[in-house]
């Protein structure tokens, strides 16, 4: 593993969670250590490998070292050991969660092997504010050759082919919607990028924008050329500061280079294109929302038909697109159609693109291709639940999308195996959960988001989802009845039938899905008053185990409510009190000894009640 | 306020497609939306002051108080949710004295909640004056709020 410095680089990601782990200082560091040094190596900053959790992640290439959880005090030890004396840090090696073994490689990582990185290829190894390290990469490649060599109705033809899907949720052919926008004779048609990420859990979009931002211009270019749109927006969430940043610089490097602009590399096809910060608003996510939000006003859907590709922004043709679809389109364009729909199932060709969260071992972003089995993307990939605990379930699609059980779990991911589940592939949350998680709780979670994020203007979804939430809540509190669930049954499908646009449409599957597969756990909290997973504060108990105690006082002065009493010093064992006790669980968090145990015990023998006399 | 209002509108277009990028303008130079520059608002953009109003109110973006001088998001996305991110909530919440949207009485800490930030994989998490601290223990929670406490009277002094 000898190198020589000369064709070393040092890469330092800067995505957002890398910065939040102390990123920034170690790249300031490195450089300067180098320098002292004298050290002829090229440093680099990158975007998102995707990796987060194990941030702030260091990468020398071209040995292929991935250091991860790096700190300043590290830096030294790089610097002298591997960079002089050619002897990776062992020390700073990712642990694979399952063996322990240190991984110093990271193209061995198991959380890097399993995947398939198209999208994501460029994640991580190029510089986002350095356009020449995109076009080093092929960006712009696709979009060169489509402009140069193709006329507009090949390029929908190719994708066609390719049979890309849109990766925001529903999975409509992409070629399909462009055809009819590209129908509509009309002096001016709009481009625009779907940046809003609304989804609680998910963070794919948001990476890639600030990883390889000139990926995403580059595909607006080719769909906008393949629809015959001069004007593109790029519609963004207001919470992704540095994504909006790093776009705002890619579109002036690519103005700069006639990559965008006008007559684009001597094509004639003029392109302008503009960043739209969203205002915070979920259902913005929804197309006709969206361009309502654009043209000033509250961002509501309105109904369908026109559909946006015939009347949509300022009443002009319009195509939306994710962030995902976009990405693949300079390769479907470079490496043809025929290798994209290769990869992947017969129905959803390509890859999926999932950002794997919750109670896994390996959090991140991850790339595989369609038909992947959620096993090998939770448990290859993800290295299985966290603290060898329990699987329970694993959420895809966030609050539009469903909860499903271990007996999905070798069930390939594509956009049908997972409606027919009951579930969407969504835009790729994938949230991981444990035999810690309540599937009642997690279902009135989501139907709290959708309630507060319906934007009110049809009955069903603004009245319906507040009525859901509220049931899902009093079945938490341990007032459920066996009424309530029907009844939940029933407004769910009215809100599914009668809801003006996909949030109240798809607002009911959390609750249809946790009811269809965990019915179990609403009948315990209803007819036992119990929550089977030990998660519902209204049903739940703290003990002191006496025997575990040492006496040390923690849970006592951790307590908010001052209800533990004990003393150590005068041998009065802890007790909690439960008339005092707010189920806040800092006891049970805090104890270093394990000692305090968490029930549901549930109903006990109650008193017949007093007939009423009449 | 009027002159520092007429420089923000001078960048923007007289249309009602500028409202949004108008108002988040406005906000980044106050912190907030004043009352004050509704009027001056609605005027430029050429619409009713109800639709500056209507359009202000409907996303969650825009306030119309001051923030305190530290601002605290706690993220309740789903991933956080399942990672624990209401007992953070709570342990901040009574560290601060305060509910969520309060600030504190001596305009230390604004709290609010979002619904992700993005940084799931190191959750739960929460920002503080947009910086993001993750992988939080209500402990860990509370020692980053004091940090910035302490930060800002250094700095005063
Ligand atoms: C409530 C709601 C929220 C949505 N949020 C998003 C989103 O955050 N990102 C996205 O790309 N699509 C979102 N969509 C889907 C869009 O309406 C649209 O279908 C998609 O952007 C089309 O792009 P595609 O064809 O590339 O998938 C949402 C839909 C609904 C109903
Ligand atoms: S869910 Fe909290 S950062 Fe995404």
């Amino acid at each position: 593993m000898t190198q020589d410095n000369s064709s070393r680089t040092v890469l330092v990601c800067q995505g957002t969670g890398c910065v939040s782990s102390g990123a920034v200082p170690i790249y300031d560091a490195l450089e300067a250590e180098i320098k002292a040094a004298g050290l002829d190596i090229r440093m680099k900053i990158t975007g998102c490998h995707g990796f987060c959790q194990q941030g702030p992640i260091v990468i020398v290439e071209p040995d292929g070292i991935f250091y991860s959880a790096v700190k300043e005090k590290d830096v030294p030890e790089i610097v002298e050991s591997h960079l002089k004396n050619n002897t990776p840090v062992e020390r700073l090696f990712y642990k694979d969660p399952v063996s322990g073994d240190p991984v110093g490689e990271y193209r061995t990582i198991q959380f890097y092997a399993n995947q398939e990185r198209i999208v994501l290829r460029n994640c991580g190894h190029i510089n986002p504010e350095v356009i020449q390290d995109s076009l080093d990469a092929g960006i712009y490649d696709g979009m060169k050759k489509a402009l140069a060599e193709m006329q507009p109705a090949e390029v929908i033809e190719a994708v066609k082919r390719a049979g890309l899907r849109g990766r925001g949720g529903a999975g409509f052919p992409t070629a399909v919607k462009w055809g009819f926008c590209a129908a509509q004779k009309t002096d001016q048609k709009y481009m625009i990028c779907n940046a809003d990420e609304g989804d609680p859990g998910a963070f794919m979009d948001r990476s890639i924008l600030e990883a390889t931002p000139h990926q995403v211009i580059e595909g607006l270019v080719i769909a906008g050329y393949a629809i015959g749109a001069t004007k593109g927006f790029i519609y963004a969430r207001a919470e992704y500061p540095l994504a909006i940043k790093r776009l705002e610089i890619a579109i002036k490097q690519a103005e700069e280079m006639n990559l965008l602009g006008k007559n684009i590399q001597g094509s004639g096809f003029d392109f302008e294109l503009e960043v739209f910060r969203g205002a915070g608003a979920f259902v913005c996510g929804e197309e006709t929302a969206l361009i309502g939000s654009i043209e000033g006003g509250r961002g509501m859907p309105r109904s369908r038909p026109p559909f946006p590709a015939v009347q949509g922004l300022w009443g002009k043709p319009t195509i939306i697109n994710n962030v995902k679809s976009l990405s693949y389109l300079g390769d479907i364009i470079t490496r043809g159609p025929d290798w994209f729909h290769s990869i992947g199932t017969e129905d959803s060709p390509g890859t999926a693109v999932f950002a794997l969260t919750g109670k896994v071992a390996n959090c991140g972003l991850i790339e595989v291709p369609m038909g992947t089995t959620l096993r090998k993307i939770i448990f290859d990939i993800g290295g299985g639940i966290i603290g060898g605990k329990k699987f329970k379930a694993v959420q895809t699609g966030g609050p539009s999308g469903g909860c499903l059980p271990e007996e999905f779990l070798d069930t390939p991911v594509d956009f049908a195996t997972l409606a027919k589940a009951g579930s969407i592939m969504g835009s790729g949350g994938m949230v991981v959960v444990d035999e810690e998680t309540c599937m009642v709780d997690m279902a009135r979670f989501f139907l709290n988001f959708t309630q507060y994020e319906s934007c009110g203007k049809c009955v069903p979804c603004r009245m319906g989802t507040r009525q859901m939430q509220k049931l899902l809540e009093k079945i938490c509190a341990g007032e459920g009845e066996p009424e309530d669930i029907t009844t939940l049954e029933e407004l769910a499908v009215s809100i599914k039938e009668g809801s003006l646009c996909g949030l109240g449409q798809t607002a009911p599957n959390p609750v249809l899905t946790t009811l269809r597969y965990f019915r179990h756990e609403y009948e315990a909290h209803v007819n036992e008053k119990r929550c089977p997973a030990l998660s519902c504060k209204a049903l739940l108990e703290y003990e002191i185990d006496q025997e575990a105690c040492k006496l040390c006082g923690t849970c006592k002065r951790n307590c908010p409510a001052d209800a533990i009493t004990g003393n150590k010093k005068k041998e009065i064992p802890f007790e909690i009190h439960k008339d005092k006790c707010i189920q806040c669980g800092m006891c049970y968090t805090s104890c270093p000894f394990d000692a305090i145990v968490k029930l549901s015990p549930g109903i006990k023998k109650e008193e017949p009640e007093p007939v009423a006399a009449g | 306020m009027q002159e520092r209002l007429e420089k923000v509108l001078g960048e923007y277009g007289r249309s009602p497609a500028d409202l949004i990028p108008i108002l988040q303008h406005v906000q980044d130079e106050f912190g907030y939306l004043p009352q004050e520059t509704m009027d001056g608002i609605a005027a430029h953009a050429g619409v009713p002051k109800s639709k500056v109003y209507g359009v202000a109110t409907f996303y969650t973006m825009f306030r119309f108080e001051p923030l305190g001088r530290n601002h605290v998001c706690v993220c309740r996305g789903t991933a956080c949710h399942v990672r624990g991110a209401d007992q953070i909530l709570e342990h901040v919440q009574r560290h601060l004295g305060i509910e969520e949207g309060e600030t504190t009485e001596d305009g230390e800490f604004s709290l609010e909640t979002v619904a992700c930030i993005g940084c799931c994989a190191l959750a739960p998490v929460m920002t503080v004056n947009q910086e993001v601290h993750g992988r939080l223990k209500p402990k860990t929670a509370t020692r980053t709020l004091k940090k910035y406490a302490t930060a800002d009277k250094e700095e005063g002094q």
